[in-house]
């Protein structure tokens, strides 16, 4: 099914969380956010339970995801992926990425917070109520995917690091290890380790996930793995993979696509078909499907991958031309 | 080799015979030419070309189309270079599979790609410069391929000369759309910079050494 133009967009309102409980909530689970606190609960296991894409969120009643979009393929979403750091071809990531060492994984959490430290990959996790959603996945190249992730909202872990009132921002970092990301006949010169940012109000919005699971199993490497970033209303690149890093700053963070080419990229990325890409388009997209001859059918791209029911009141104000 | 049963007096080493060298030369450049194609039917039939397979087929009739227009624009300087004179005689097959490969990636873009739908061609043309730069590229070759026969080279006599060499203007607008169409990642593209460069610096060099042609 192609959803052409939609003005409600999928997550009813009824479900984002007020502001409210955030800051109860963040009171209540800033007292366990310490090193090592959860680690005991063991998770991380493999078996992370099956995957009902339309398995209703506890207490609403509702479809968790949005019934009238369909994921790709587990083959679509595993075997079509940019991660330069692992070859710069589509199915490079795929044939490459499984050099990727995720267990053990730390995450450094720096900068203005007042739970700094570095923290394994289980005490990110296992605070966190894990839900699956199903986004659509709009990339900066002009396709797209609709992807049933599995995650939990990356405010839980804001809020358990504690920013500042100075904070203003967070900084993501991906893992640069060119042991396991071994040197390809030549990389892009961009400056690694990849980085990306989010504004603090974009960063702590319930549409904004941390990602640990795909179809309800383990997140793949090529993928992001051990744990990335999904921020559905953006361009694909600004949901980083494979965190190693979370640093609150207070001024905006240099992120890799922007400092790389300033022109073409900017920091906020929101999708939006009426700002063009300098070489292309961004009025349409193609919708990656391999039931097709072609392997995919053309739609309508919307304003704010169609979260702009959720999301739009973030940018109130601002000329999105201008802050591209 | 044995000897030719049709021909009388046949000589017994063929593999020095000139136009025996120059027939198997064609030969692999027509096999080299259209393995690429074959290759690609096959494997979009048996859905072989992983998620995004048109992408797959436009990226490798792109390449195909600056190899065979590299390897035109090298005839004259490895003639330079070996003394070889007879090579000219492959040069116009390769050129032709330039042109051949560079329109079946045009097709492949509008057809496969954009579904033919004109407005949206016509505003990438315009609007995307790396297609801008890759579709000048094409047109600048439709009359070096109409005029690559024999009629038209007699009859263009010094002209074609000086009308081919915006062989070299093709190839350049095939490098550029290369570079502008690629992020991060300009391996290929350069290695395509560097050798058209460096052929264009042999034909230069060359050109300086001949000594003035009048007189």
């Amino acid at each position: 099914m192609i959803i052409r133009i939609r003005k409600n967009s999928d997550i009813p309102s009824s479900e984002i969380t007020p502001e409210s409980a955030y800051i109860d909530r963040r009171k209540f689970l800033g007292a366990s956010a310490g090193i090592g606190a959860a680690a005991f609960l063991g998770v991380g296991s493999p078996d992370m339970g099956p995957f009902h894409a339309a398995s209703p969120i506890p207490g609403s009643g509702r479809p968790r995801g949005p019934q009238d979009l369909e994921p790709n393929t587990w083959e679509e979403i595993t075997s079509y992926n940019n991660f330069y750091e692992f070859g710069t071809g589509k199915e490079d990531p795929s044939k490459q990425a499984h050099a990727l060492v995720t267990k053990p994984w730390t995450i450094r959490v720096d900068g203005l917070c007042n739970n700094p430290g570095d923290y394994a990959l289980e005490d990110f996790i296992t605070p966190s109520t894990i839900e699956d959603r199903v986004y659509r996945f709009r990339c900066v190249e002009a396709w797209s995917m609709v992807i049933p992730w599995r995650g939990f909202p990356l405010a839980d872990v804001i809020n358990r690091a504690e920013p500042n009132t100075s904070a203003r921002y967070v900084a993501f970092e991906t893992l640069w290890d060119p042991e396991q990301m071994p040197e390809r006949l030549w990389r892009p010169r961009i400056g690694w380790p990849y980085r990306e940012g989010l504004r603090l109000d974009e960063a702590l919005h319930p549409l904004t996930l941390m990602v640990n699971g795909l179809y309800g199993k383990e997140l793949p490497n090529q993928n992001g793995a051990p744990l990335r970033l999904i921020v559905p209303w953006k361009y694909g690149f600004k949901s980083i993979k494979s965190i190693v890093r979370m640093t609150f700053t207070e001024d905006e963070p240099p992120t890799t696509w922007a400092t790389q080419t300033p022109g073409e990229y900017g920091f906020y990325s929101n999708v939006n078909p009426d700002v063009r890409h300098p070489r292309w388009s961004q009025s349409r997209e193609k919708l990656i499907d391999s039931s097709k001859l072609f392997g995919y059918r053309w739609q309508e791209t919307q304003f704010l991958n169609g979260y702009a029911d959720e999301v739009a009141h973030l940018y109130e104000g601002m000329d999105l031309k201008e802050f591209f | 080799m044995k000897p030719d049963p049709d021909v009388p007096g046949a000589r017994p080493r063929r593999a020095a015979n000139p136009r025996r060298q120059i027939l198997l030369l064609k030969t692999a450049i027509w096999a080299i030419g259209l393995a690429p194609i074959l290759w690609l039917a096959v494997n979009f039939f048996q859905r072989n070309l992983g998620i995004n397979p048109v992408e797959k087929i436009i990226h490798i009739q792109g390449r195909w189309t600056l190899v065979f227009l590299l390897a035109a624009m090298a005839v004259t300087p490895i003639r330079r270079l070996t003394g070889w004179n007879r090579i000219i005689q492959v040069r116009r097959l390769i050129g032709l599979f330039a042109f051949a490969y560079a329109c079946i990636h045009f097709l492949a873009y509008a057809g496969m790609d954009q579904l033919f739908a004109l407005s949206y061609i016509l505003e990438d043309v315009r609007d995307r410069r790396y297609i801008t730069a890759g579709f000048a590229g094409l047109v600048l070759m439709i009359p070096l391929a109409v005029t690559s026969t024999r009629g038209w080279i007699r009859r263009l006599g010094k002209r074609w000369q000086r009308l081919h060499r915006l062989a070299y203007v093709a190839a350049g607008l095939g490098v550029l759309h290369y570079f502008w169409k690629v992020k991060g990642d300009t391996f290929w593209p350069l290695v395509a910079a560097l050798t058209l460069a460096g052929l264009f610096a042999v034909r230069v060099a060359y050109r300086k050494k001949r000594p003035p042609r009048k007189k």
